[in-house]
């Protein structure tokens, strides 16, 4: 997902008779549906945990408007350029969310930039590919978008307030992005039959880097079931990845596209597509940094800060000179 | 690799480590008031460098749908909250007087509604 491979503890799951009276007063309260707040006594785990996940997700809303910025200034229209606009705006937004999620767990923004940019910190392996044509956008919102959806709605449920209000908010603009990019499926798909090539090209590459973003079978991972118990973590990956081939595949016939896949079809039995896993040693390459644009992407964000740096500054240095000008009037 | 520790320039965000460091711009939380009448909410925090900044900055991040008429913001260090372990004592007080509820009263139904 927008957070993979997440570490918790290592240690898995303890009972309520192990714990010691406030971590289990601490898990009690996540039992009964409760919230935790940044003030409350949380084990150390349980923030740890959080940091990285929240973290990783921020970082990934960043670096996952490079992508689509790529096709900004070459979008096929002005409203298209609009709407393109909005949607990477919305991203840099969703990145704030989060980051802000996260700094009331006791992190600082700075920690977490310097962390991304020298590549301490993860973000999701879906940005790692390119984005080659105008249809890759309509890919990116319908899947990527629509796998992140997947995640994201469950984890409005979370145990930790923050996070779950961020989720709230991120989920009620997430749905603008995929049905954009569906949007441009259907423009393509039904375009002339070189846009329909094009259309089919871009679900052939993001088919099965999407269906990586759940990350690998956790069904036996005991950093999930800690994250599980914690309920920052809400589905398992498998689960979710089910849901998203579900409700995709029609989808895809409905464009008159065929997911590149010759295992896909419907289980009757077990009332869900069976679907072929994804090349998971590909996967691992990509976490790994050698992503086809791991290198260009980790590079792109550095030149962002630093060009960015007198900005910063003379900002801070115009604030700094307005309240000395505002102290000496006093 | 680039990085946020070196720079020219003093006492900012991106000065090297020793020196009067600034670490990063003040953080300042965020509210806001839709538009049915509703008292100002807290919806989140940014970072910016003086609070007319912050001002832009929360129109840009928190209000790209029209989710408000009136924006609010407040640096974060200038805010005093009450502490989690506070609980028993602040709020106990609360806890014997019922009767502060109206329907702690009973009324006659024949006296109608009030």
């Amino acid at each position: 997902m927008y957070a993979q491979m997440v570490k918790s503890t290592g240690e898995g799951v303890r009972s309520l008779d192990e714990m010691d009276p406030q971590e289990r007063a601490f898990q009690e309260r996540i039992d009964a549906g409760g919230k935790i707040e940044p003030k409350d006594w949380m084990p150390d785990g349980y923030r740890k945990t959080l940091v990285r996940q929240i973290g990783q997700h921020a970082h990934s809303e960043i670096v996952g408007q490079l992508p689509e910025g790529n096709w900004i200034t070459r979008a096929p229209t002005l409203e298209r350029k609009a709407i393109l606009l909005a949607k990477v705006q919305d991203e840099a937004g969703h990145g704030l969310y989060l980051y802000c999620a996260a700094e009331t767990l006791g992190v600082t923004r700075d920690q977490m930039t310097r962390d991304l940019l020298s590549g301490k910190m993860k973000y999701s392996s879906i940005f790692n590919y390119p984005t080659l044509t105008w249809a890759d956008m309509g890919a990116v919102g319908w899947l990527v978008d629509g796998a992140a959806i997947m995640n994201q709605v469950p984890l409005q449920r979370t145990s930790y307030g923050p996070y779950a209000r961020a989720m709230v908010r991120i989920c009620k603009e997430e749905s603008f992005h995929q049905r954009q990019g569906f949007d441009i499926m259907m423009k393509m798909a039904r375009g002339t039959p070189e846009q329909k090539r094009m259309a089919q090209d871009a679900l052939n590459r993001f088919w099965y880097p999407s269906l990586m973003m759940f990350g690998p079978s956790d069904a036996d991972s005991v950093h999930s079931a800690q994250s599980m118990a914690w309920k920052i973590k809400m589905n398992s990956n498998d689960e979710l990845r089910q849901k998203f081939v579900d409700l995709t595949a029609p989808q895809a016939d409905y464009l008159g596209l065929t997911i590149p896949d010759e295992n896909l079809k419907w289980n009757e039995e077990k009332g869900g597509y069976d679907f072929s896993e994804p090349d998971w040693d590909e996967f691992f390459d990509v976490l790994k940094g050698n992503g086809p644009c791991s290198v260009e992407r980790l590079e792109d964000r550095n030149r962002a800060w630093d060009e960015g740096r007198w900005v910063r500054e003379a900002m801070l240095a115009h604030a700094d000179k307005k309240r000395a000008a505002k102290l000496a009037a006093e | 690799m680039s990085s946020p520790e070196s720079s020219a320039y003093e006492n900012t965000e991106a000065a090297p480590h020793g020196g009067p460091r600034r670490t990063e711009w003040p953080l300042f939380e965020i509210f806001i008031r839709g538009q049915h009448g509703l008292s100002h909410r807290h919806v989140g925090s940014l970072h910016a460098p003086d609070a007319e900044r912050a001002m832009q900055n929360a129109r840009d991040v928190y209000t790209r749908r029209k989710e408000g008429v009136s924006i609010w913001v407040v640096e974060a260090s200038k805010i005093t909250a009450s502490s989690p372990d506070d609980k028993g004592h602040m709020y106990d007080p609360a806890d014997d007087k019922v009767y502060r509820h109206p329907t702690f009263f009973d009324i006659p139904e024949e006296v109608g509604t009030m």
